[in-house]
């Protein structure tokens, strides 16, 4: 048997408290981003909780991935959509689970393609370790030991939860 | 049918002819399509999809609007690309494009896109193309435009998602069309509700029914009720030959006015593959009037082409030798 999972409510409050806190926020609320599925659950949650006037918006970094070339296209890619100018902005990115990095510095990438934001803030529900590049949360939900051959996984939109996920 | 264009696994190797396809890949690429279109919104006009691979455009007969939106399409994608006009007198098929082929894969192209006049110009190029090379029909002789087909699918679906609840009529030379063949076999794998031809017998293919399609030479009875009629551009040099009168009279019996367009649904959309023969096969008033999505097929071809594109790149894991 796994450890129990964290209460994704509970983290997701105790996020919102500590994004609302910090100093860069203070003058002007962030703009919220979630990172397709998972991230953007995450981020619509977060943007109740903060109570934000500005609409959230989504991306799906399909067409960022650096294995892009070797896996080829993910058939369910969705557009992205960011309602307003990202130009001198702070921006909030919100995913679910932290592994290698690879998919943060992917929507960096992406948001840069859109403009020049002030600062990206990373928020994160889950770090399972695992990084490959010099990537980590701002605001951390929580950190998970992951066994080998096991996966963490957040299914949703609700309610929002953990699970394991076996692998072969 | 065409399983040379297709992977093991089902996904993309070449994009050669609708036939053969599946319905969920057609769908897989006007969704696709429909992720790609926000990029020619943003600062920066690229997605770093195809960065690396190099796109030749190879064209045998000439063509302005489709090889740009071919040359944006993968300059979008971050592809390198290059542009050869081949514009040769008389290729002969065989040898010598085989030879232009071989040529052009020493170069260390990684797709072509290929129109030719000659039918079958592009599966040709596939079956000889080295592994990991991909090839794109952009038009071959009568025989297909797929990608034509497919920016088509996705103005329709834009405006009118369900297919099953549609009637099209297409409408001019269907014979020496390979857009409307294309069009054809696109709209009965989508499942559209009915396809209808209306042309004159002379611009018929033979046995038109097994096509899948309802035939009618008169346009009051063929437009009636119809979600969406495509006009087909009417080729003057056909209008030499024995195949039609003059233009005014072709005009009188199949040109799409605004008196015969209330035949169709009030929100009936009107589409041509262009370029357009105005007051030859569709009246100005109509071609700019509010029921035209012409100018949208134009912007609708790079993300489509976008989309078939890297859906046909991605994953091509075969290693080169």
């Amino acid at each position: 048997m796994n450890d129990p999972l964290p209460h994704i409510p509970a983290l997701l409050e105790d996020m919102a408290g500590r994004i609302a806190a910090l100093p860069r926020f203070q003058a002007t609320a962030p703009l919220l981003v979630g990172i397709q599925t998972g991230g953007l659950w995450l981020a619509e949650a977060l943007h109740q909780r903060l109570a934000l006037q500005e609409p959230l918006g989504k991306l799906d970094i399909s067409f960022y991935r650096d294995d892009f070339s070797r896996i080829g296209i993910n058939p369910s890619v969705q557009p992205s959509h960011l309602p307003w100018a990202v130009d001198g902005r702070h921006l909030l990115l919100v995913d679910d689970i932290l592994y290698t990095g690879r998919t943060i510095r992917a929507a960096m990438n992406e948001l840069f393609d859109y403009g020049r934001p002030a600062s990206i803030t990373l928020a994160i529900a889950v770090d399972r370790g695992g990084r490959e590049l010099p990537i980590q949360a701002d605001i951390l939900g929580c950190r998970l030991e992951v066994p080998a051959g096991q996966q963490v996984k957040l299914s949703g939109p609700e309610p929002l939860q953990l699970e394991w996920v076996t692998h072969e | 049918m065409n399983d040379l264009q297709l992977n093991p696994d089902g996904s993309l190797r070449h994009f050669l002819s609708i036939e053969g396809l599946k319905p969920a890949l057609l769908e897989q690429i006007i969704e696709t399509a429909a992720s790609l279109e926000q990029v020619a919104k943003r600062a920066v006009k690229k997605v770093p999809v195809l960065r690396g691979k190099t796109v030749m455009n190879l064209f045998f007969e000439p063509s302005t609007r489709t090889r740009t939106t071919f040359e944006i399409a993968a300059q979008r994608l971050s592809a390198d690309v290059i542009n050869l006009d081949v514009q040769t007198s008389s290729t002969t098929k065989g040898e010598s494009l085989l030879d232009t082929l071989k040529t052009l894969e020493a170069m260390h192209a990684d797709m072509f896109v290929i129109r030719h006049h000659e039918s079958g110009a592009a599966t040709f190029f596939a079956r000889h193309a080295a592994p990991g090379v991909s090839v794109l029909n952009a038009g071959d002789g009568w025989h297909a435009h797929p990608t034509q087909a497919m920016l088509d699918m996705f103005t329709i679906w834009k405006h009118k998602p369900r297919f099953d609840r549609l009637k099209v009529a297409i409408v001019g030379d269907i014979l020496h069309s390979r857009v409307a063949r294309s069009q054809i076999h696109a709209l009965n794998l989508l499942g559209a509700m009915e396809v209808r031809l209306i042309a004159p017998q002379t611009l018929l293919p033979e046995q038109p029914e097994s096509l899948g399609v309802h035939v009618y030479h008169n346009m009051e009875e063929g437009l009636r009720d119809c979600d969406v009629v495509i006009m087909l551009r009417l080729q003057k040099e056909r209008m030499q030959g024995a195949h039609l009168p003059g233009g005014d009279e072709y005009f009188r019996c199949y040109g799409l006015t605004e008196a015969r367009l209330q035949h169709a649904r009030p929100d009936c959309i009107v589409m041509h593959p262009g370029p357009m023969n105005r007051g030859v096969e569709i009246a100005s008033s109509v071609a700019d009037g509010p029921q035209s999505v012409i100018l949208e097929q134009v912007s609708n071809g790079l993300a489509v082409r976008m989309a078939i594109m890297a859906m046909v790149l991605g994953g091509q894991h075969e290693v080169r030798p």
